[in-house]
């Protein structure tokens, strides 16, 4: 169950390529280019060189051939939102585990937060971790850096200098800006360098020393809860600087149906507006927390089974526009704590595409709607060049078998950090081979 | 030298005060361009003193510390022969709680001829020269006006270039809290220069496209093909994280540095209002350049002094 790590090409980058790879026999979907169809894929120097049903069954002469035995071929996903315990926290996760969970995932592209110690406020940190990343991480390390100093609030950060550098968007991480005029400045000054601002929202005053959704549930397991409407005050508020300011503006998770219709209004008035959902909030609610399982302590909280419902309807209409893992390795220690003492957070990077397909086996949502939300959507919001499997593309790729079933062993997990709500769980389908520039990182059962 | 030196001298300046240069015609500005080309030869040489304003009393009253601009005020009115008058506010009756309007009675009450004020809030001077009997200067109210600067501005530009009419001007930095690109764009507009104004979008005021300026965010944009640029100073704490990131930053994005200088025109004229922050708004290398004017400036800044006080004394009752 270790491949990757006994795979011989560890770079993502400038690997050896001799000929040609076909992989044939596949279902190739693909939402950029709105294909679901028979077919297959040459890959050659890390490149798609062919894609088509003509490659159903025919492999050109001298090639090396893959039979996809009619499994799904796919972009490699884009996880908007990884934390990492690189710099600062590295017992909790590396870059290079973090890659490791992603290979296995599906996911060829990891975007990672800021909320590290030192905080991603600094050039010089944007290059470190992209270093960092170069020599270990075995798919693609994207940078979100931070758009106040040290994740506090008050100072917005050098935008334009650390997207030079190659900060791919700006976010204030796990915590919300308070203050109305600070974020302000980020949009206004974050627009003349068509930045995008990804922001958190949940109102720090409300939220504060609360430990899951308010409501029957909370009441009666006797925690602080907090109202969906600390998600939504601030989203409001942000909306209207959005109107102000005409900066670019992601609200990162969103969680309940309140939220989306603000997204909605934003987007009927062609407002520079996009947003995300974790995998969390679509495929659990707040009663799954049962009897005060803290591995589902997750921030924003899981809310009423309602409004997962309104999520998936999100992604189905559009309005949604990208699904994140956010993926939040946490140590057990942290997480074995009672209810309201644990930390918040849940590992997500392997479990994200099986989640993901229990709302297409559910009939709740077709699978091209999934997987855009996962592929072209985000590589279009982040300014990517990735999540398309069309010719010339970077042959970032997977090979998902659809049906076959499993169930979650924490154990088995690649990522440094076991919290995953999902342990135990039976999933139907899994990624078989992960492929970053034509290089398999992942391959199931080697 | 002058242009506008075939222009007839009997159009005049038939204000009481100078309170903003909004409003100002081209023929007013330029009378007292005029004048202060004359004065500004004067100087240079060895006897500077006329007796214009003999017997007369002017009061620098300043409610913000400023070192040059006063010290411009009480040259020029000095040369001109009038008695002059510093009012330290920090050591005055202000601090012992008197309002605006009771200090401009008190000293209305001494007989002053002229009163030339800075004050932190905008409209300040305005509503001081409502209750005196005297002439009132404005030198600077909150980001509002300084209509000096504005004049000796235009006046060091028009001896350099030897005119206004059809150049092009790049007002560049903190254009929010800025009294001089207020006081520019009035200026430079009524006699015909066309404007820019460059600055993050955090330090533009709302609307300011509608000021009569083209808006840049983009400094390497903005300053294509300029013929004048004119740098503006960023106070120290606006660039701590709130206006905008850091110095470092800004000096990136916004700072007047040999490659942007390049964007321009090659005889482009360099300026700045001092104080400057050298390695902030402006590289070193910038500011000592041979076209820079910005001493030029403070040069003119005594001479157009001289003549606002010429001309507003000419309108006093004898």
């Amino acid at each position: 169950m270790n491949a990757n790590t006994k795979s011989p090409n560890r770079t993502v980058n400038g690997a050896t390529h001799t000929g040609p790879t076909v992989f044939f026999n596949a279902r190739l979907v693909d939402p950029s280019s709105n294909r679901d169809e028979p077919g297959g894929i040459v890959i050659q120097d890390g490149v798609i060189a062919d894609i088509g049903p003509h490659l159903r069954r025919n492999a050109p002469e001298g090639a090396e051939v893959v039979d996809c035995m009619g499994h799904v071929l796919a972009p490699g996903l884009i996880d908007a939102q990884v934390y990492t315990g690189e710099p600062g926290n590295e017992h909790r996760e590396t870059l290079k585990t973090a890659s490791l969970a992603a290979a296995a995932g599906g996911v060829t592209t990891i975007v990672v937060m800021p909320d590290t110690n030192p905080v991603i406020d600094q050039v010089a940190l944007v290059d470190f971790i992209q270093r960092r990343a170069r020599d270990n991480a075995i798919v693609h390390v994207h940078t979100m850096a931070a758009m106040t100093n040290g994740l506090k609030g008050e100072e917005i950060t050098e935008i334009g200098l650390l997207k030079r550098a190659g900060a791919i968007a700006f976010s204030n991480g796990k915590s919300s800006v308070a203050n109305t005029r600070v974020m302000r400045n980020a949009l206004l000054y974050g627009r003349d360098f068509d930045a995008l601002i990804a922001h958190h929202t949940e109102d720090p005053y409300l939220s504060q020393n609360v430990a899951m959704n308010a409501g029957e549930v909370a009441t009666r397991l006797a925690l602080p809860g907090v109202s969906k409407a600390a998600e939504t005050i601030l989203l409001e508020r942000d909306v209207r600087l959005v109107e102000m300011t005409k900066g670019r503006y992601h609200a990162a998770t969103i969680s309940c149906a309140e939220s989306l219709e603000v997204v909605r209004a934003a987007k009927a008035n062609s407002l520079p507006v996009t947003c995300g959902v974790s995998i969390n909030h679509l495929t659990l609610n707040e009663n799954d927390i049962g009897p005060y399982r803290t591995f589902y302590k997750v921030r924003p909280p899981l809310r009423r089974d309602e409004d997962r419902v309104a999520m998936i309807r999100g992604l189905a209409s559009g309005e949604i526009d990208i699904i994140v893992s956010s993926h939040d390795p946490q140590d057990a220690d942290d997480k074995r704590r009672p209810f309201a003492e644990a930390t918040d957070g849940a590992v997500g990077l392997e479990t994200l595409l099986p989640a993901a397909l229990r709302l297409h086996h559910s009939g709740e949502l077709p699978l091209p709607t999934i997987v855009r939300a996962l592929t072209i959507n985000p590589a279009k919001l982040l300014g990517l060049h990735a999540g398309r499997l069309v010719k010339g593309a970077i042959a970032d790729v997977i090979l998902v078998d659809l049906g076959q079933p499993w169930v979650v062993n924490k154990d088995e997990l690649r990522s440094r950090s076991k919290n995953t709500p999902f342990d135990e769980s039976k999933m139907q389908g899994r990624v078989l081979r992960t492929l970053v520039a034509g290089n398999t990182v992942y391959q199931y059962g080697c | 030298m002058t242009t506008a030196a075939a222009k007839v001298e009997t159009i005049h300046f038939p204000h009481r005060h100078l309170l903003t240069c909004e409003g100002l015609s081209a023929n007013e500005i330029n009378f007292l361009l005029d004048l202060a080309d004359k004065a500004a030869d004067a100087n240079r040489q060895a006897g500077k003193k006329r007796d214009v304003l003999r017997g007369r009393t002017l009061i620098n009253l300043f409610f913000e510390a400023s070192t040059r601009t006063q010290a411009s005020f009480e040259l020029a009115a000095k040369r001109l022969c009038a008695d002059v008058l510093n009012m330290n506010v920090s050591t005055s009756s202000v601090q012992k709680g008197e309002t605006l309007l009771d200090t401009a009675m008190t000293l209305n009450a001494m007989r002053p001829d002229i009163i030339v004020v800075r004050h932190h809030s905008a409209g300040a001077v305005e509503l001081l020269s409502q209750k005196v009997d005297c002439s009132v200067v404005n030198a600077g109210d909150g980001a509002h006006q300084h209509p000096t600067q504005a004049l000796l501005d235009a006046l060091t530009i028009r001896r350099a270039k030897g005119r206004l009419s059809g150049l092009l001007v790049a007002i560049c930095g903190d254009i929010l809290h800025s009294r001089v690109a207020r006081s520019n764009i009035n200026v430079l507009n009524t006699l015909g220069a066309r404007v820019r104004i460059i600055a993050p979008s955090t330090l533009l005021p709302a609307a300011s496209e509608r000021l009569g300026a083209e808006v840049f965010t983009d400094m390497w944009k903005g300053v294509e093909g300029a013929d004048v640029i004119m740098m503006l100073r960023l106070q120290r704490e606006r660039m701590l994280g709130s206006y905008v990131p850091s110095r470092r930053e800004y000096f990136h994005f916004f700072g007047l540095d040999d490659e942007k200088l390049a964007r321009a025109k090659p005889d482009a004229l360099i300026m700045h209002p001092g104080p400057m922050n050298r390695g902030v708004e402006i590289a070193s290398t910038v500011a000592d350049h041979s076209r820079s004017v910005i001493h030029d400036q403070v040069e003119m800044g005594v001479a157009v002094r001289m003549a606002v006080l010429e001309a507003l004394a000419r309108n006093l009752p004898t």
